[in-house]
């Protein structure tokens, strides 16, 4: 454990060079360390998501956050730049993987880095998390429950999110997977889905499905938040990036 | 879930927030994670005005079943106007 560390707003070229602001957590001392992506969920880059990242440095990771509604306002607070993403059609699948990869080259080449990055996301951070795990240069990905992996949303709605599980033959790192039971989206049959797929391909993964758990059960500010699966989901995925970042 | 139901439409109105009366363009709707009320899903309503700051918007969040009960409570008011509403 580190009990101190640094906390700080960086610049990372993100998406066609685009310079978008980022918050970096690291633990003080030489390193070197590994790197994790902590990917910030719909409601925006909030302070709990910021949380998130310091954890990681008291573990001894050095994390990064990026601010991927920066666009939308690099200033907004994080309600204003979700509503201005609500708005606006949300960020496109390109402007992620360029601003996550982005935040990786910028992990890759801080002095303490070990050259490892593992990445973790929560809901529509979830589904991001599997995306960087098929299309950027990762060592390891944490899935928290994510949605439209393999589902569709409704036709009928301004913004459709499309199934991602077609590009699961490039994945290139392991995947842990964490989900509730009591989830809806992704619904245990769609997460048994997607295992078979993995398995199929032969992509190395684990997947863990909580009881007494639904959606969003890491978040400790929402009421959907579950102790027990929490604790547990913690341990899972620090002995994960213990055997894959370290 | 992160749902991204997302609707969008026109009004005509204004609203108020901070001690301020703003005329308002434009309602998107969303039922998704809230940013503040103490539920899993909610639906948000924000208000705004086309040429002014996100900040400046009013947003609401609401719970489901009591956005359900609004509608319903909305509807029913203007029923009882009847067409010159």
């Amino acid at each position: 454990m580190y009990q101190g560390m640094l906390a700080e707003t960086v610049t990372v070229t993100g998406y066609h060079d685009d310079e978008i602001g980022a918050y970096l957590a690291r633990p003080l001392g030489p390193g070197p360390f590994p790197g994790v992506l902590v990917i910030h969920h719909a409601p925006g880059w909030d302070t709990a998501t910021k949380e998130i990242a310091r954890r990681f440095a008291y573990e001894g990771y050095i994390a990064i956050c990026p601010n991927l509604y920066h666009r939308f306002g690099p200033d907004l607070a994080p309600d204003d730049a979700a509503a201005a993403a609500r708005a606006g059609g949300w960020i496109t699948t390109d402007q992620f993987l360029g601003d996550a990869g982005g935040a990786i080259n910028l992990l890759k080449a801080l002095p303490v880095s070990n050259g490892k990055v593992g990445t973790i996301g929560y809901c529509s951070g979830g589904r991001q998390s599997f995306l960087a795990a098929c299309e950027l240069p990762v060592d390891a990905a944490v899935d928290c429950y994510g949605a439209f992996v393999v589902s569709s949303s409704p036709p009928e709605l301004p913004f459709r999110m499309e199934p991602i599980i077609d590009r699961a033959p490039k994945i290139s790192c392991p995947i842990l997977g964490l989900f509730g039971v009591e989830d809806k989206n992704p619904s245990p049959d769609e997460v048994a889905t997607i295992d078979a797929e993995l398995t199929r391909l032969g992509k190395e993964h684990e997947f863990h499905s909580f009881e007494n758990a639904g959606h969003g059960f890491f978040a400790v500010d929402r009421p959907m938040y579950r102790q027990e699966a929490a604790v547990q989901g913690w341990g899972l995925l620090l002995d994960f990036y213990g055997r894959h970042l370290q | 879930m992160c749902s991204y139901v997302v609707e969008k439409t026109a009004v005509t109105g204004s609203a108020k927030a901070a001690g301020t009366w703003t005329p308002i363009t434009t309602a998107v709707v969303a039922v998704d994670h809230p940013f503040h009320a103490s539920v899993d899903h909610a639906l948000i309503v924000d208000f705004s005005n086309a040429g002014r700051p996100v900040s400046e918007r009013v947003a609401l969040e609401l719970s489901v079943a009591s956005a359900r009960d609004l509608i319903a409570c909305m509807q029913t008011a203007l029923d009882a106007f009847g067409e010159g509403a």
